[in-house]
């Protein structure tokens, strides 16, 4: 019989360890997610990386032998933000037809959203990194690490922020706006997707169809907007 | 799948090098998204061809930032000590352009004369 330990050694020189790790982490965190009712605080990516992150922890596995085998999944990100054309694509028609409102709504959203985060870090000190990898944490995940790796601040801590903005967002959208009084759906789902992402975007589909397609829609041209707007801010503020 | 996979893989690529051979803040894949919503818009039958794969990838995207939000643990550190201000960052600024986007875009549609849904 093999030593346990020749085993482990084995398997912590190939990917497929920790490949199939993340995906059954996932896996739990999905369905953790689903026995909840899908309420935005048990976010099913919050749940995995904890669940991951207790488990390199107790193995002392370290995050570089990680993301040997969890690469393979992290390269989706590219070509899972070109496939977010599409359901642009899809909502063109509606797009042309509110273009005003929504170019307005956008700049606004998405400045506010950069702007804020950046001189509220600023005044706290915290550091250029700190706040390059802040900056883009309103645009959906994948943009924002490609924006935040370009910016030279810490993709990873960027992908916990972006988690972290999408679930406040969609936990207080609901009773923020209903207090500023705004009843148009189309402005409700909008302004969310541009603030919160896919986060906003899935919990602006729970509360009314027309919502989720303009969070959506909010969600792709923010994604476009903020890789413009976070490299101007930042200069501002560096 | 794999036609359709490759042409996405197409536009992804041609992001990132025209992005970096012209030096545009835009990240590649974000050129790669635009290339695919003008392509569409010329060629309708190319948004079909794709819509299966596409959809099978927006399905999860959030597995996708797992292994980049599992690295938070070689920073756990850093949130020690910055933890408080980035909380305050964060909040603040979401729930104030939430507000500022929808607030401007009730403004707008008012401003135009156009009706509400």
């Amino acid at each position: 019989m093999t030593d346990a330990a020749l085993i482990w050694s084995y398997l912590t020189q190939g990917p497929l360890l920790w490949l199939t790790a993340t995906l059954i982490a996932y896996w739990l965190g999905d369905t953790f997610f689903r026995a909840m009712g899908r309420q935005s605080w048990a976010n099913p990516v919050l749940c995995a990386v904890i669940l991951l992150a207790c488990v390199l922890g107790l193995t002392g596995t370290s995050y570089q032998t990680y993301f040997e085998g969890a690469q393979f999944v992290h390269f989706m990100l590219g070509p899972a933000t070109v496939a977010l054309g599409m359901p642009l694509y899809d909502n063109l028609r509606r797009v042309r037809k509110a273009a005003l409102p929504l170019v307005a709504a956008l700049l606004a959203g998405s400045v506010t959203a950069v702007v804020s985060a950046l001189a509220i870090g600023k005044a706290f000190g915290l550091s250029e990194v700190m706040l390059a990898s802040l900056a883009p944490k309103s645009t959906t995940a994948p943009v924002a690490i490609g924006i935040a790796e370009g910016l030279g601040g810490e993709p990873t801590i960027t992908a916990v922020l972006v988690l972290v903005t999408g679930i406040f967002g969609a936990i207080i959208a609901t009773p923020l706006l209903n207090a500023l009084g705004i009843r148009d759906w189309r402005a409700r789902g909008f302004s969310l997707g541009v603030a919160a992402h896919g986060i906003g975007t899935a919990r602006a589909f729970q509360v009314n169809e027309t919502a989720g397609a303009f969070a959506g829609i909010g969600m792709g041209l923010n994604a476009v907007l903020t890789s413009i707007i976070a490299p101007l801010a930042l200069r501002l503020f560096g | 799948m794999i036609p359709a996979l490759a042409i996405i893989l197409v536009f992804q690529l041609i992001g990132e090098v025209a992005t970096r051979s012209l030096g545009l803040p835009l990240p590649g894949p974000v050129l790669g998204l635009l290339l695919l919503v003008l392509s569409c818009t010329l060629r309708p039958a190319l948004a079909e061809m794709l819509r299966p794969v596409v959809t099978g990838i927006l399905g999860h995207l959030s597995l996708f930032f797992v292994p980049a939000g599992v690295g938070v643990v070689a920073h756990l550190g850093q949130f020690r000590s910055d933890g408080l201000a980035v909380a305050l960052a964060l909040t603040v600024s979401t729930a104030l352009a939430i507000a500022a986007g929808a607030l401007v875009f009730r403004a707008v549609v008012r401003w135009t004369g156009g009706s509400e849904e």
